[in-house]
């Protein structure tokens, strides 16, 4: 058995801290994006989710800009864009993706300036592809309070409201009928929505990150027939995507003659990929034997 | 839950008495267009009613009034004799067109548990008496057999009753039915009928159920709300359905016909001579009980 596990995974991999924080700060935020992301597809708001991962961006390049940890920017950017989208009008569903894009345009626009200051500025071009594309081998140990208690935030946001936002997930005008506070519940869910990206963007990066979110979400839509199952699950797929992810890429400086390995993100979304499109084949073989 | 409050006895001795629901010259506008104008009805526990109209006749608008979605410009709607709360506990809604998405891991014991208790905050927890109390309302509406179906594989009736079980768990004493029958087969549209009309007497629930074709709904109704013009005529449907009732709530002539036991309504004929008879097409055929089909 561990001589199995010794092939599978290479040297130092227990021993590294850095593998340690890695392994930690992945197994809090896929449970958070597996929990909100069930959510977030039940609701139809990829795109929203999306569009909060993009303006990560900005967040991640004005935190690089000030100095402070990437995760402040993440979050604060985030819910400012959050809020945005809801003023301009995402609570109407006609004018949702629009309200949306709009929001999302102008702040990459923003992103556009800050990464030109920052490579001017700092005459480093590092920043945008740390930003753009993670990696959880980067986050610091003296992240990991911030992290475990944005997780909670946003954990706790979606148990706490767990039926109301069921109900308005499912039929707004049913929820509305009840006395439910729709347009509430749709606050209280983007502002989960945007803490549960940035957790996303600091492991895999701002534009992957709603990988993480939807990816793990979507294959357990497709295997549970609960949504509490469903949420399990999403989470479970999305820690082994994870724990699979940084085993690969720690591996991975074996591979290369240059020992810089390959960045964990790709593996992390690579599996992700994998696994959706895995759970599609059940159904598959269903239908064609049906048809046959 | 609100039951130490109000015992069920005292529910039962005003049944036939006291109205649940009284709509008090209920005027609506909508971007300017007068949707409603002085609708009054009311109704009574246990009684079937029949919301009719043709489509934009402000069914809908009607709906969302009472359930207090919808501002009222004048008049006012009364829940068992007093002003509606925003908890709405009283009243039961299925919308039109709830059409859950097949891939939705929601089983149909799930939606109705939500009926019960999806105001409350927190995770539900497993529980014995909540379980059998949801299996206790599926087997009501007949829809046992497909308890642990995800809901949006289900067909178009059997999603109707899980609503129907989802809007009545918690127990309401007014139900209110938006086009129930407009995705359904005739056969399921009257099994549904049937239901509901069941549900009415067995529970003494008011049910007000809103069709624009009132012929599946006329052996079962107790009585009929009229809608058209943005006015309303309530009353028996021998009471309503009626050619000089009609063209006063049209405001021009109808006639009603009965056709092998089928009400037809038939506008047009004597109304605005003036116009030619292509000008006046729209007019010609559709209200609300027409059956034939060109």
């Amino acid at each position: 058995m561990s001589a199995v596990l010794a092939s599978l995974i290479a040297r130092g991999f227990f021993s590294s801290e850095v593998v340690g924080v890695a392994l930690l700060v992945g197994t809090v935020v896929a449970v958070v994006s597996g929990t909100v992301g069930v959510f977030t597809v039940l609701r139809g708001q990829s795109f929203a989710g999306e569009a909060l991962g993009d303006v990560n961006t900005t967040g991640g390049s004005a935190a690089f800009l000030a100095g402070v940890a990437p995760l402040w920017g993440f979050v604060a950017v985030g819910v400012a864009a959050a809020g945005a989208m809801e003023l301009v009008g995402i609570q109407r569903p006609r004018g949702r993706d629009l309200a949306t894009g709009i929001v999302l345009g102008f702040f990459l626009g923003l992103a556009a300036l800050l990464f030109y200051l920052v490579a001017t500025l700092h005459n480093t071009t590092g920043a945008a592809q740390t930003v753009l594309f993670g990696s959880v081998f980067t986050v610091s140990s003296s992240t990991l309070p911030l992290v475990a208690a944005l997780g909670a935030l946003a954990l706790g946001t979606v148990a706490l409201l767990y039926r109301p936002l069921l109900l308005s997930s499912l039929s707004a005008e049913m929820a509305a009928a009840r006395g439910l506070h729709v347009r509430a519940l749709g606050v209280a869910y983007l502002l989960a929505l945007a803490v549960a990206v940035a957790l996303a963007a600091l492991t895999i990066g701002s534009i992957l990150s709603t990988a993480l979110l939807v990816g793990p979400a979507a294959t357990a839509l497709r295997l549970t027939r609960r949504p509490a199952t469903a949420i399990a699950a999403a989470g479970a797929l999305g820690i082994g995507a994870m724990w699979l992810g940084i085993v690969l890429a720690y591996d991975s400086y074996d591979w290369t003659s240059g020992r810089t390995g390959w960045p964990v993100s790709f593996f992390v979304v690579s599996l992700i990929f994998l696994g959706y499109l895995l759970s599609g084949l059940p159904g598959l073989i269903a239908r064609r034997a049906r048809d046959a | 839950m609100s039951a130490p409050r109000e015992p069920r006895s005292g529910g039962e001795l005003r049944a036939g008495t006291g109205e649940i629901l009284s709509v008090e010259g209920i005027s609506v506008r909508l971007s300017g267009r007068e949707v409603l104008r002085q609708v009054s009805f009311a109704i009574r526990p246990g009684e079937l009613t029949g919301l009719i109209g043709s489509n934009g006749s402000g069914k809908t608008t009607l709906f969302r009034t009472i359930l207090g979605l919808q501002p009222a410009g004048a008049g006012r709607v009364l829940i068992d004799g007093r002003p509606r709360s925003r908890r709405n506990s009283l009243i039961g809604y299925v919308p039109q067109k709830f059409l859950l998405d097949p891939d939705m891991p929601l089983r149909a014991r799930d939606l109705v548990g939500l009926g019960l208790d999806a105001h409350r905050l927190g995770i539900p927890l497993p529980s014995r008496a909540r379980r059998a109390r949801i299996d206790e309302m599926l087997q009501a509406v007949d829809a046992g057999a497909f308890a642990d179906s995800r809901v949006g594989l289900l067909s178009g009736g059997e999603q109707q009753r899980v609503l129907i079980a989802h809007a009545l768990i918690a127990r309401p004493k007014l139900l209110l039915l938006d086009e129930p029958l407009a995705n359904l087969d005739l056969r399921a549209g009257r099994e549904v009928v049937e239901l509901l009309a069941g549900i009415a007497k067995e529970r003494g629930v008011a049910v007000l159920i809103s069709a624009h074709e009132m012929n599946p709904l006329l052996p079962v109704l107790d009585r009929i709300v009229y809608l058209a013009a943005g006015r309303a005529a309530s009353g028996t449907t021998a009471e309503v359905v009626r050619a000089d009732v009609l063209s006063e709530l049209y405001g021009s002539h109808v006639d009603v016909l009965n056709v092998h036991g089928r009400v037809l309504v038939v506008a047009g004929a004597a109304e605005d001579s003036g116009r030619s008879q292509t000008a006046s097409h729209g007019h010609d055929v559709v209200v609300p009980g027409l059956e034939i089909v060109s």
